[in-house]
């Protein structure tokens, strides 16, 4: 992964903090470093409770080592003691059991809150689709168990799946905001859905519609009809931001 | 016109020596203009090609000079013209003058194989949608006017527009590819259609721990029917109704 390279970052800050009386949290060195603006803040007590901890100790090794390094509580003799290959090892162990958590801690309440500041300050980005207006985007993993794919984000706009534009955020573990994320997002903020706009983009030569796009274009538009005659049977809510095409 | 570029033509050899930057080239260069092909001078020479143009741009003599590189860069040039006008106005105006040829020589033969090319080679970027699975983008404008909106990408794949990932082609001028772009691009490459219809048709459905959301919920699928074709045989007798205006819905 291309923790590894941050790791030996990490250590060398870690060597020159050693000297300086000043110390940070791990949590906000891991949160503060470059391609980890899709993170948010866990709670130390939210880590330290069991509960929340259960089927994760066999993700890593030395697991309560791992996670007493999270919370700043292994003190600095037991860590000058470790060797430097130990060390990395300790970090990259960290960085992917907090991920972990993470995943599920941006669906209790509280995370659901820390992350709803986010997608509003847009930290996950911008839709690029044209229509969408610059919706801000909703991190999702495509599975929960790490290491198989990494980070998509959601548009609840377009209800479509992109690939974040920097690399170092495409390179994320999606296991780190789990698969129900953005669902339980949206199903908890529901003030937050936009509009979906029903406005679409047909290729065109000198003006003249291309006849295949636009039947297909025409087609998606009849099913769009029918569901929202469905939906309004129904007395729900369509939520579709009409235009003047 | 012809008597005329023969006569700079030979003023402006005599006056410089070979090491002289084109201007096509160096502009087609330049950081931020990936996007653009390089037009030969050829076409841009052919009056017919640039029927209209002079209305369009301001200074368009001057800027077609410039783009030609027949302009004679001397002292005497700028007193002799009636007002002398600043370099980068003219600069500006031969930008605007080479963009909107770029849009007419690109829906040409050999302009669209230029553009292929540089199509294959990934130049205009890759789809941003995931189950695009990197498929290449074309460059559009939604206007053919100058100064309306910037350039946008379209997506063979997905049939949808996106902006441009990095900012340095946020900024530039739609009508420098035109929206016919696209359309003659995807006809005239017919086999480009077919690898999209190959493609997966795959799309993603938002889940709680597992479980669909229901379509009533206010965070219920909408947009399924952007990204859906016609399969089951209903489906498919609903999408030749279809041909040439949408059926009342039942």
């Amino acid at each position: 992964m291309a923790d590894i390279d941050m790791v030996e970052d990490r250590s060398n800050t870690a060597n020159g903090s050693d000297s300086s009386e000043y110390v940070e949290f791990w949590i906000d060195l891991f949160l503060g470093r470059k391609g980890h603006e899709y993170f948010c803040d866990v709670d130390t007590d939210y880590i330290v409770d069991r509960f929340n901890l259960i089927n994760l100790q066999k993700s890593v090794n030395k697991f309560t080592q791992v996670i007493q390094y999270i919370v700043d509580e292994l003190d600095d003799t037991a860590l000058e003691q470790l060797s430097s290959g130990r060390m990395q090892q300790l970090e990259h162990d960290a960085c992917k059991l907090y991920g972990m958590i993470h995943a599920r801690y941006v669906i209790t309440i509280k995370g659901l809150q820390k992350m709803l500041q986010k997608y509003k300050e847009a930290d996950f980005g911008r839709c690029p689709r044209v229509y969408c207006n610059f919706q801000p985007l909703l991190p999702v993993g495509l599975h929960d168990a790490p290491g198989m794919d990494c980070v998509k984000l959601y548009c609840p706009c377009c209800e479509d799946l992109y690939v974040p534009k920097s690399t170092r955020h495409s390179a994320i573990d999606g296991a780190y905001f789990g698969t129900s994320f953005a669902g339980m997002f949206l199903q908890a903020f529901p003030e937050m859905i936009p509009k979906h706009p029903v406005q679409r983009y047909v290729p065109k030569i000198f003006g003249f519609d291309l006849h295949k796009q636009a039947q297909v274009a025409r087609w998606q538009e009849l099913q769009r009809l029918k569901l929202e005659k469905r939906l309004k049977a129904k007395g729900v809510e369509g939520g579709f931001k009409q235009s003047n095409t | 016109m012809t008597e005329y570029i023969g006569e700079t033509s030979r003023t402006g050899s005599s006056e410089e020596s070979g090491t002289y930057d084109e201007w096509i080239p160096s502009f087609c260069h330049r950081f931020g203009h990936e996007y653009f092909c390089q037009v030969p001078t050829e076409f841009i020479e052919d009056d017919f090609n640039m029927t209209g143009l002079a209305q369009e741009v301001p200074h368009y003599r001057k800027a077609l000079d410039l783009v030609l590189d027949l302009e004679a860069m001397s002292d005497e040039e700028a007193q002799d013209s009636e007002e002398p006008v600043s370099r980068s106005i003219i600069e500006h105006a031969a930008e605007q003058l080479y963009g909107l040829v770029h849009a007419r020589y690109i829906l040409t033969k050999p302009g669209l194989q230029a553009m292929a090319e540089k199509f294959d080679h990934k130049e205009f970027g890759i789809c941003p949608r995931y189950y695009c699975a990197s498929m290449q983008m074309l460059p559009c404008g939604l206007t053919d006017t100058l100064g309306k909106t910037t350039v946008r990408l379209y997506c063979p794949s997905c049939g949808d527009l996106y902006l441009p990932q990095s900012s340095r082609h946020l900024c530039l001028e739609g009508a420098f590819w035109g929206t016919s772009f696209p359309g003659v691009f995807l006809k005239h490459f017919k086999e480009l259609e077919d690898y999209v219809d190959r493609k997966t048709k795959d799309t993603y459905q938002l889940k709680v721990f597992g479980f669909k959301i229901s379509d009533e919920a206010p965070s219920g699928s909408r947009m399924r029917w952007l990204r859906q074709y016609p399969k089951t045989e209903e489906e498919l007798s609903e999408f030749e109704k279809c041909e040439f205006a949408i059926p009342q819905v039942q």
